[in-house]
């Protein structure tokens, strides 16, 4: 294997908190204060033993080869964003080793250092000196920018007058014209407009599968993260926790964060109702077996169900139907009670499996029923709203588009042009 | 890619590693250095509305008071073979750089906080850069001077050249302390009520309305050279012995250096010790 252009070596980061002061900063005065009591003879502090250390980055390790995109995923407060930091040395680690080959350019934020008394042609000067470029490259590229963020008409406007739409466009369109051998970028995309967002998910695919560079990305988004990446690099708790091919640490991801179990529906054992049919559990699980209520969307989902019949009647049915968040249905399935099996007195189980990479990723829920077409429902069960999911998306091509509204479901189309 | 460098050179980040190419990179930062400063001249001049006319009332009021209190009231004026308002004005061009600087660049990690927690540079530009503005205000001054002395009809001494020298010096004083003030900032906030005050005071006990030869006269030769102390005391002297002539006087003038040299010691060393932390405090 080729040398890596990023060996991180046990690299930690350590704060240390103070719990007494609840200021951002200390003052002087605070700490003169307390020197001159501790003069005063009143010994040690309660301060000394309060203070605790937190690791922010615990005993870090691994390679990134050239080329590679890498997503950086965990949850809030796992580090992801101080490793982005050492790594982009605006902090200095506490111990270990970080050994970095080639030009960085980092974007932790959109529109660093944008000065809102300065125009729009300014501004893109001011920015690109700060992430780093020179001002003959600035002047190469300057046209393509201001093509890129739309923003012509304004180009001699105060930033301050722009819209918030456009001032994000403008502060992307200077960071997307880096040209350093390694980018890294916390979680930019989730600002702007979804049209713009796919813009520049388009030009960030473009810098890293078709020129080749290597990227260090954040982001919550596992979608874009599965899209963008070929690794991904699973942090918990300022560890890592997983290292590997994307999908895979996706979907471990995914179902380290379901909660397990607890959408599952269970009936009240000492209910009382006239219900002679009813269903006793129901569950959600993944190919691996394990009661979760977090798919991706390449993941099948299969539905465990256990019942009692204590009233057979002709034409009995199990429905099942999926409800996505504003309570319409996606989908109606029916099963005849004929075809499960009793398993012991009255009771009978089942299962059915969705298909995968069908249902949009989003979050829903079921609807179980036992029923018969123009008989008494109320006298079986019905049950709303249960079992909810979510499924995320696995890296489609409309993983930008996560929370809009596009749909059910994601079919395969075929186009043609003339 | 159009600028591939073929050299690709490695970079080591570890803990405490003071990077050796420290002023290499400061080098290679410094396109970071002009716009910044650009960007600080442009806001400034941008911002108010009077603009450039604020950069000339000041000094010239500063002036006119200064020249009716020293040179009238306290009857300083008699003894001074040039015309006071350009003794008070020749003085009031380094003091008046020296103190904007100084509390533009005691302010300045503060106010770019959104810059050292979000990229990488070598922090030392920001102090720098803050003071180029203050380099422009006195710029303008001295242009102000330039009218006065036509008005009064005065040709300066050909010291007159010498007058960079003293401004770089200026720079320094300004820039050393500068650099422990707002380093200092960033940990202890309280540091920036500490410099409106010494700006206030400091006017008085550096020789801006009267000229130092007056502390030797009044008192002695031996008082003038611990009142050298005062780092601008030198520097003002120096001022004064390029626009109107007055002789300087050299021990003072070795001490006030002297003073000076420590501060940005003292500025530097402690700036480069904190500077790496800068980002987890502010």
């Amino acid at each position: 294997m080729a040398k890596p252009v990023i060996k991180v070596e046990q690299i930690s980061k350590k704060f240390v908190i103070s719990h007494e002061s609840a200021e951002r900063y200390t003052s002087l005065r605070d700490v003169i204060a307390k020197k001159a009591g501790n003069l005063m003879g009143r010994g040690k502090t309660p301060d000394q033993a309060r203070r605790e250390v937190f690791y922010a980055l615990n005993d870090i390790s691994f390679d990134v080869q050239a080329g590679d995109r890498v997503g950086i995923i965990g949850r809030n407060g796992a580090g992801k964003s101080t490793l982005l930091k050492v790594l982009s040395r605006i902090t200095e680690p506490s111990s270990g080793r970080i050994a970095i080959s080639g030009r960085v350019a980092s974007l932790l934020e959109v529109g660093t250092g944008f000065h809102p008394e300065l125009t729009g042609r300014e501004n893109i000067f001011l920015n690109g000196a700060i992430l780093g470029m020179s001002r003959a490259e600035i002047r190469k590229k300057f046209d393509e920018i201001v093509s890129f963020a739309e923003i012509e008409k304004f180009l001699d406007t105060p930033v301050k007058r722009y819209s918030s739409g456009m001032y994000v466009r403008l502060a992307f369109a200077v960071a997307a014209h880096l040209e350093p051998e390694i980018l890294i970028v916390d979680e930019v995309l989730a600002v702007g407009d979804s049209q713009f967002q796919k813009k520049c998910l388009g030009k960030m695919e473009d810098v890293s599968k078709n020129e080749g560079r290597t990227v260090l990305f954040v982001s919550h988004n596992m979608g874009v993260i599965a899209q963008l990446c070929n690794v991904a690099i699973l942090l918990n708790k300022g560890t890592i926790e997983a290292n590997g091919p994307v999908n895979a640490i996706v979907d471990r991801y995914i179902s380290n964060n379901g909660n397990a179990g607890t959408n599952s529906y269970t009936r009240a054992e000492n209910i009382v109702d006239n219900k002679r049919n009813y269903f006793n559990k129901i569950c959600t699980v993944n190919s691996a077996n394990d009661v979760i209520s977090d798919f991706s969307f390449d993941e099948e989902i299969r539905l465990e169900f256990d019942f009692t019949l204590n009233e057979i009647v002709p034409n009995l049915l199990i429905g099942i139907a999926m409800l996505n968040k504003y309570q319409s249905r996606v989908f109606t399935i029916l099963k005849p009670v004929s075809f499960f099996n009793n398993y012991r007195d009255n009771r009978y189980r089942g299962a059915v499996t969705l298909p995968s990479s069908t249902i949009a990723p989003n979050t829903y829920s079921f609807v179980f029923q036992i029923w018969v077409k123009d008989g008494d429902v109320s006298k079986y069960d019905n049950l709303e709203n249960i079992c909810s999911v979510k499924i995320h998306d696995s890296g489609t091509e409309y993983a930008i588009y996560e929370g809009y509204d596009y749909g059910n479901v994601i079919i395969t189309a075929n186009w043609s042009t003339e | 890619m159009a600028t591939k460098q073929p050299e690709v050179q490695e970079l080591i980040i570890e803990s405490g590693r003071s990077e050796k190419n420290y002023w290499i990179d400061l080098w290679r930062f410094r396109e970071l250095f002009y716009i910044l400063s650009w960007r600080d001249i442009k806001v400034r001049y941008k911002q108010t509305v009077i603009g450039a006319a604020w950069g000339v009332i000041r000094p010239l009021l500063t002036m006119v008071i200064f020249t009716f209190v020293f040179g009238r009231l306290g009857n300083l004026d008699q003894k001074s073979s040039v015309p006071y308002p350009i003794l008070v004005f020749s003085g009031l061009l380094p003091w008046q750089f020296f103190s904007s600087a100084l509390s533009e660049a005691s302010n300045s990690l503060i106010g770019n906080s959104n810059l050292i927690t979000k990229i990488y540079f070598p922090r030392l530009i920001i102090p720098a850069s803050s003071i180029i503005v203050s380099l422009v205000d006195l710029g303008i001054t001295f242009g102000l001077l330039v009218v006065i002395m036509g008005f009064f009809k005065y040709l300066p001494p050909i010291h007159i050249l010498f007058l960079p020298v003293f401004v770089i010096l200026a720079f320094f004083a300004s820039f050393g302390a500068g650099l422990y003030v707002t380093a200092l900032n960033v940990k202890y906030r309280d540091f920036r009520y500490i410099i409106p005050f010494i700006v206030q005071l400091g006017i008085y006990v550096t020789p801006v309305g009267y000229s130092s030869t007056v502390v030797a006269q009044k008192y002695s030769e031996q008082v003038r050279f611990w009142y050298s102390l005062n780092p601008m005391v030198g520097i003002t002297d120096g001022f004064r012995w390029c626009i109107i002539g007055e002789p300087l006087y050299w021990p003072g003038f070795f001490l006030s250096l002297g003073v000076n040299l420590f501060f940005l010691w003292l500025g530097v060393s402690y700036f480069r010790k904190t500077e790496k932390s800068f980002a987890d405090n502010i």
